[in-house]
C-alpha cells in the first residue's frame, strides 16, 4: 500500500468521524447519543494503542504480564456504583470540569494545588500523547512500507499529526463553558472504541483460526520455542508483588488519568449509565484481550528470529500473507485508539492548562474589563492553542525522546506520575482532615520519586545502557540507586516507582495533614466533598461565608462571561430556588457560592474564586466558627428533614380525617335515605288501609262484595306492613350480631327444590321456564335450612321479577368442588349496570339511584341475602360483563370442608 | 261529569280513589305508572289528575314535567300523591305546577273535598 493511497483512506475514515461528531452534536439530547451503551463504549477510551499493539509486544516478550493493566480497572469498576458516583455529584453541582478543579477545590479553592496537578498532569500525559503519535507513525511506516524520515518535514507522520491537531482544537473547544457536555466528541469516540474492537477480534480470529489452526495449534508450535516456559510461569512472591502494584496502578488510573475524568465524569449525563457501564466496560477489557495472546505467540512462530517489533505483529501477520484489506483495517483500529486519546487527553489538558493555570496565573487581570465576547473569545482561543501545541509538543517529544522505547514503558511511566494524585483525590471524598499542606507535600514528593526512580533514567536512556547510575547509584552510594532504592531490589522499576512514590506521597499527606490544620475554606470544602449526599440538592447552603457583598458588583462580574441573558437567567432561577426577593441588594455565602460556580465552568474555580473575591469582601472566619456554623447547616439540613417528615405526616393525617369526615358524611346521607325509605315503604299499606277504611266506615251503602274487597286490602297491606317490619328487624339483627345461625347437614337440591315449590303460583303466573339439574349425586353443605331458603326464595323471586316478559327462562346450577358448593341463578331478563354489580347489596340501594322512582321491592331482600350468606363463611355476588341477563351466586363451604373444620 | 285520572302503582290506594270519586259522580280513568298516564292522556282529556310521585319507570314530577309542554293539558288541575312529606319535596311539587300537594296517608273525604273546591 502506498502512502497517497493510505492518506487518502485516513483523510475518508478522519472525515466519517467529523461526521459523527457533527451530527451528534446537533442530536446532543436524543437517544442517540445520550444514552448508557454511548457512555460505556466512551470509557473504553482507556484501551490506547498500548492496548491495541502494546499488549501483544508484552505478551510476546514476557506472557502474561499484559493483564495487570486490564485486571485493575476490572477488579475496582464494582465500586463505582459508590465511589464513581460520589464524585459525579461533586463534580456535577461545583461545575467541575477536570481533576485539577477536582483536586484544588477540595483543598479550599487552592489556585497553587490545581497548578500543580495540572503540571503532574501535563508531565505524566504528555508524553503518553507522545506515545500514540510514536504509534501512528510506526505503524503508518510499517503499511507503507517505507521508512521514517529523520526530517520532519518529509515524514508524512507529521502532518498527520498536524490534521489531528487542528481536529482537536476544533471540536474540543466548542463551548467556552469546560463543564458543557461535549455529545459530538464522546459519541466520536464511541464509536472508536466500538471499532477498534471489532477490527481487533477480526485480526484476532484471523490469526487463530485462518492463520493457524486454533489455539491448541499456537499452543503446539508456541511450546517449541525456546523461553516459552519461563515466560510463561508466574513468578513465584516476586511477580506477585509486581501484579499487585500493577493492578493497584492500573486502578487508580481508571480514575486519575485525565481522558478517564474526563469522560466517565465531566461527560456523565445521568447517574444510571454508571449502572451499565460497570458490566460493559469491564466485558469490554475482556473480549479485547481474548486475542492478544495467540496473536503475540503466533507472531513469535511466524517470525522467530527475524527481530521484528512484537508491538506490530498484528500489522506484520497480514502483511506477511499480504493481505491488504486486513492491514489496513488493523491499522485503523489502531489509529482510531491512539486517536481517540490523543484528543480526549488533549481537550481536557488544554482545559486544565488553560483554567488552573494560564487564566489564574496569567491573564485573569486582562479579564476583568473586558465585554463578554472578548472574554469568551479569549478563553477558547487560548484552549485551542492550548490543545494545538499540547499535540504539537507531544510530537515532539517523540521525535526527541522516545523513538527507542515501547509503547508499554511510556505509557506506564504515565500511570505512575498520574497516581501521585492518588492520596489527594482519595482523601478528598473519604478524609475529612486532608489538607491542602498535606496534599501539596504529597504530590510533590511522589512525583519527585517518580522523577527520580523513573523520568532520569528514562529520559536520559539510561534503561538500555549498563549506567552507573543506575547500577551502582549517584556517586556509589547503593542505597540511592535509582530501581533499588533503599536496597529494595525485588521489584521491577515501574513497580518498584509505584512503591516509593506512593509510600513516601500517603505518608507525608497524611503526616502534613495531621499534623497542621488546614483553614476554614479548606474544611467548608472538606465537609462539601465528603458528605456530598447531604448537600446535593441546595449544595450552596453548606458553603461558609462572611463579609459584605453587593448583588450588583458580582452581577458585573458575571455579565463579562455569561453575556446579559444568561446572567439574568441564572439570577431568576437562584431568586426561585432559595425563594429570595428579588430586591434584595446584598450577597449571603449562597450567593456568592453559586455566582463562583457559574464562573467555574467557564475558567475553573481557581480564577472564579479570585475574580468573585475582587469584588466582595470578606472577613476572617476561625476554623471553630466554621465548624460550628457547618454543624448548624447540617442540623438545619435535619431539621428541615424533619419538618417535610412532620408535614407530610400531618398531610396524611389530614388526608385520612377527611376521608373518615367523606364516609361519615356518606353513612349520614345513607341513614337519612334509609329512614326516609322505610318511612315511605310504612307510609303506603297505611295509606292503603286508612283509606279503605275510611270507606267502609263512611259509606253504608256500600255493596257487600266490594266491600269485602276492602276488608281484604286491609288485611293484606297490614301483612304487607307487618313482613316489612320483620325484614327490618331482620336485618337489624344480623347487622348487630344478634341473629343466631343454626348450622345442619342438608341437601342443597332438596332445598333448592323446596324453594321452588313455594313460588310455583309465580312461576306459572309469568309463565317462566325454570331449568334445574337435578343431579342424582346429593349434594350435602353445612346451613341453617330456613334461612338458606329465604335467600333462594328472594334471589328467585327477584328473579321471576326481572325476568325477560315474553319468554322468561330461569337457569338454576350447582357448582362444587373442594372448598364449597356455589349455587347459580341466572335470569334473560335486563343486565346489571356494572356500577351497581356491588351496590345492590347494599339496604336500600335502589333509592339512592333512583330517589323518586319507586323501588321494586323492599330495597331489604339483597341486603339480608349477603348477611346471612356471610354468616354461613360463604359469598355473594352478581355477576360483572354478562351477555345477557343476570346472574347472581352464593357459595357455601363445602361438607366436608365444614366438617373437618 | 267531571273527569279524573287517577296515577298510582299501588292497587289497594288506586281501588279506593275509584270507588269514592265514581260514587261522587266522576268519570275516573286509571293509570299504574307516568307513561300510561301520558297515553291515557293522548285521547283523553280529564279535569283533574291525581298523581303518586314515587312510581316505577316515569314518576310524577316527570309526569308533571310532561303534562305542562302540552297546550292542551293547560287547564287540568293536578293534585300530588306522596308518601314523601319532607318541604322540598312539596315545593318541588308546587314548583312544577300542581295545584295541590297531598300528604299520604290522607283523609278521603277531604281530598274530593279540596278537589271539588279546584274545579269550582
Amino acid at each position: 500500500m502506498n502512502s497517497i493511497g493510505l492518506l487518502l483512506i485516513l483523510v475518508l475514515y478522519v472525515s466519517i468521524l467529523f461526521y459523527i461528531a457533527y451530527w451528534s452534536e446537533k442530536r446532543s439530547h436524543s437517544k442517540w447519543t445520550n444514552n448508557p451503551y454511548i457512555y460505556s463504549f466512551s470509557l473504553a477510551v482507556y484501551c490506547t494503542a498500548w492496548t491495541y499493539y502494546g499488549s501483544i509486544g508484552v505478551a510476546a516478550e514476557s506472557g502474561l504480564g499484559y493483564l495487570p493493566i486490564y485486571l485493575g480497572p476490572i477488579l475496582i469498576i464494582p465500586t463505582w456504583m459508590i465511589i464513581l458516583k460520589k464524585i459525579i455529584r461533586i463534580s456535577r453541582v461545583n461545575k467541575i470540569s477536570s481533576i485539577a478543579d477536582f483536586i484544588s477545590l477540595r483543598y479550599g479553592n487552592s489556585r497553587f494545588l490545581g497548578a500543580l496537578v495540572t503540571i503532574v498532569c501535563i508531565f505524566g500525559i504528555l508524553p503518553y500523547i507522545s506515545l500514540q503519535l510514536k504509534s501512528i507513525s510506526d505503524t503508518f511506516h510499517i503499511v507503507t512500507k517505507t521508512q521514517a524520515s529523520s526530517n520532519i518535514f518529509t515524514d508524512t507522520t507529521t502532518y498527520v499529526c498536524l490534521a489531528l491537531a487542528l481536529f482537536a482544537s476544533y471540536y474540543g473547544t466548542k463551548y467556552v463553558d469546560a463543564s458543557e457536555k461535549r455529545r459530538g466528541i464522546v459519541t466520536a469516540v464511541a464509536m472508536e472504541s466500538i471499532l477498534k474492537l471489532i477490527f481487533f477480534l477480526i485480526i484476532g480470529i484471523y490469526v487463530t483460526y485462518f492463520v493457524f489452526d486454533g489455539v491448541d495449534d499456537i499452543y503446539k508450535q508456541a511450546a517449541t520455542l525456546k523461553d516459552f516456559d519461563k515466560k510463561n510461569t508466574i513468578g513465584g512472591i516476586t511477580d506477585a508483588m509486581n501484579w499487585f502494584f500493577l493492578c493497584v496502578l492500573s486502578m487508580f488510573a481508571i480514575f486519575l488519568l485525565p481522558r478517564q475524568f474526563h469522560t466517565a465524569i465531566v461527560e456523565n449525563n445521568k447517574e444510571t449509565h454508571i449502572r451499565t457501564a460497570i458490566w460493559l466496560f469491564p466485558l469490554y477489557l475482556l473480549l479485547f484481550n481474548i486475542f492478544v495472546f495467540p496473536i503475540a505467540w503466533g507472531g513469535n512462530i511466524l517470525f522467530e528470529g527475524k527481530g521484528h517489533n512484537s508491538d506490530t505483529y498484528s500489522l506484520l501477520i497480514p502483511q506477511l500473507f499480504d493481505n491488504d484489506t486486513l492491514t489496513v483495517m488493523v491499522f485503523l483500529g489502531g489509529f482510531s485508539a491512539a486517536i481517540s486519546m490523543i484528543i480526549v487527553s488533549s481537550i481536557s489538558l488544554a482545559t486544565m492548562l488553560s483554567n488552573n493555570l494560564l487564566i489564574p496565573y496569567g491573564f485573569i487581570g486582562s479579564l476583568e474589563n473586558s465585554s463578554q465576547e472578548k472574554n469568551s473569545k479569549r478563553i477558547v482561543n487560548s484552549r485551542k492553542i492550548g490543545i494545538f501545541s499540547l499535540i504539537i509538543l507531544a510530537y515532539a517529544i517523540y521525535r526527541l525522546f522516545i523513538l527507542d522505547y515501547s509503547l508499554v514503558s511510556i505509557g506506564l511511566v504515565a500511570f505512575v506520575i498520574i497516581a501521585q494524585l492518588a492520596p489527594s483525590f482519595f482523601g478528598a471524598i473519604f478524609w475529612r482532615r486532608g489538607s491542602k499542606n498535606g496534599a501539596i507535600t504529597g504530590i510533590i514528593v511522589g512525583f519527585a520519586v517518580c522523577f527520580y526512580t523513573l523520568l532520569i533514567p528514562y529520559a536520559t536512556g539510561m534503561t538500555n545502557s549498563v549506567s552507573l547510575f543506575v547500577t551502582e547509584g549517584p556517586w556509589g552510594i547503593s542505597l540511592l540507586k535509582p530501581f533499588q532504592l533503599f536496597g529494595l531490589d525485588y521489584l521491577e522499576p515501574i513497580p518498584h516507582a509505584v512503591f516509593w512514590s506512593l509510600l513516601i506521597n500517603i505518608m507525608s499527606y497524611a503526616a502534613v495533614s495531621v499534623s497542621f490544620k488546614g483553614n476554614y475554606r479548606e474544611r467548608n470544602y472538606a465537609e462539601m466533598f465528603v458528605d456530598i449526599d447531604q448537600y446535593i440538592t441546595n449544595h450552596e447552603n453548606a458553603f461558609v461565608w462572611k463579609g459584605t457583598a453587593y448583588i450588583s458588583d458580582i452581577q458585573k462580574v458575571l455579565l463579562r462571561f455569561l453575556g446579559e441573558e444568561r446572567t439574568k437567567r441564572a439570577l431568576s432561577i437562584f431568586n426561585l430556588k432559595y425563594n429570595i426577593d428579588k430586591n434584595v441588594t446584598t450577597a449571603d455565602a449562597r450567593f456568592i457560592k453559586f455566582a463562583e460556580n457559574l464562573l467555574t465552568g467557564h475558567i475553573g474555580t481557581a480564577s472564579a474564586k479570585i475574580l468573585i473575591a475582587s469584588v466582595v469582601k470578606e472577613d476572617k472566619i476561625s476554623l471553630p466558627e466554621v465548624l460550628r456554623i457547618l454543624e448548624e447547616s447540617k442540623e438545619n439540613i435535619i431539621i428541615n428533614k424533619m419538618l417535610t417528615d412532620t408535614s407530610n405526616e400531618l398531610k396524611k393525617i389530614s388526608e385520612q380525617l377527611k376521608n373518615a369526615n367523606q364516609e361519615l358524611v356518606n353513612k349520614d346521607i345513607q341513614k337519612d335515605e334509609f329512614l326516609d325509605t322505610v318511612t315511605h315503604e310504612l307510609r303506603t299499606p297505611i295509606t292503603a288501609i286508612r283509606a279503605a277504611s275510611e270507606i267502609l266506615h263512611d259509606d253504608d251503602a256500600i255493596p257487600e262484595e266490594l266491600k269485602k274487597q276492602f276488608l281484604q286490602n286491609i288485611i293484606s297491606e297490614s301483612d304487607r306492613l307487618n313482613r316489612l317490619i320483620d325484614k327490618i328487624l331482620d336485618l337489624e339483627k344480623f347487622e348487630t350480631g344478634k341473629q343466631k345461625i343454626y348450622l345442619s347437614k342438608n341437601n342443597i337440591t332438596k332445598t333448592i327444590l323446596t324453594t321452588i315449590t313455594s313460588l310455583n303460583q309465580l312461576i306459572k303466573n309469568k309463565k317462566i321456564t325454570i331449568d334445574f339439574d337435578k343431579t342424582d349425586h346429593v349434594i350435602k353443605a353445612f346451613y341453617d335450612e330456613e334461612r338458606i331458603i329465604q335467600v333462594i326464595h328472594n334471589l328467585l323471586s327477584n328473579a321471576i321479577k326481572f325476568c325477560s316478559e315474553t319468554d322468561g327462562k330461569i337457569t338454576i346450577s350447582i357448582l362444587e368442588n373442594e372448598t364449597n358448593v356455589a349455587v347459580k341463578i341466572h335470569n334473560n331478563g335486563k343486565r346489571i349496570k356494572e356500577e351497581d354489580a356491588e351496590a345492590i347489596f347494599d339496604k336500600f340501594y335502589q333509592s339512592r339511584n333512583q330517589n323518586i322512582k319507586k323501588p321494586i321491592g323492599s330495597g331489604l331482600g339483597l341486603a339480608i341475602c349477603k348477611q346471612i350468606i356471610e354468616h354461613h363463611k360463604g359469598t355473594i355476588w352478581s355477576e360483572k360483563n354478562e351477555v345477557e341477563g343476570a346472574t347472581f351466586t352464593f357459595t357455601l363451604p363445602n361438607y366436608n370442608t365444614s366438617e373437618t373444620n | 261529569m267531571k273527569k279524573i285520572l287517577i296515577v298510582d302503582d299501588e292497587p289497594n290506594i288506586v281501588m279506593s280513589l275509584e270507588y269514592t270519586f265514581k260514587k261522587n259522580n266522576f268519570e275516573v280513568f286509571i293509570a299504574r305508572d307516568g307513561q300510561e298516564a301520558l297515553d291515557i292522556l293522548q285521547t283523553k282529556l280529564p279535569d283533574v289528575i291525581i298523581l303518586d310521585v314515587m312510581m316505577p319507570m316515569v314518576d310524577g314530577f316527570a309526569t308533571l314535567e310532561q303534562i305542562k309542554k302540552e297546550e292542551r293539558l293547560q287547564h287540568c288541575k293536578v293534585i300530588f300523591l306522596s308518601a314523601k312529606n319532607k318541604e322540598k319535596d312539596i315545593e318541588k311539587g308546587l314548583s312544577l305546577g300542581a295545584n295541590l300537594y297531598v300528604v299520604k296517608p290522607f283523609s278521603i273525604k277531604k281530598l274530593v273535598e279540596q278537589v271539588h273546591d279546584l274545579l269550582s
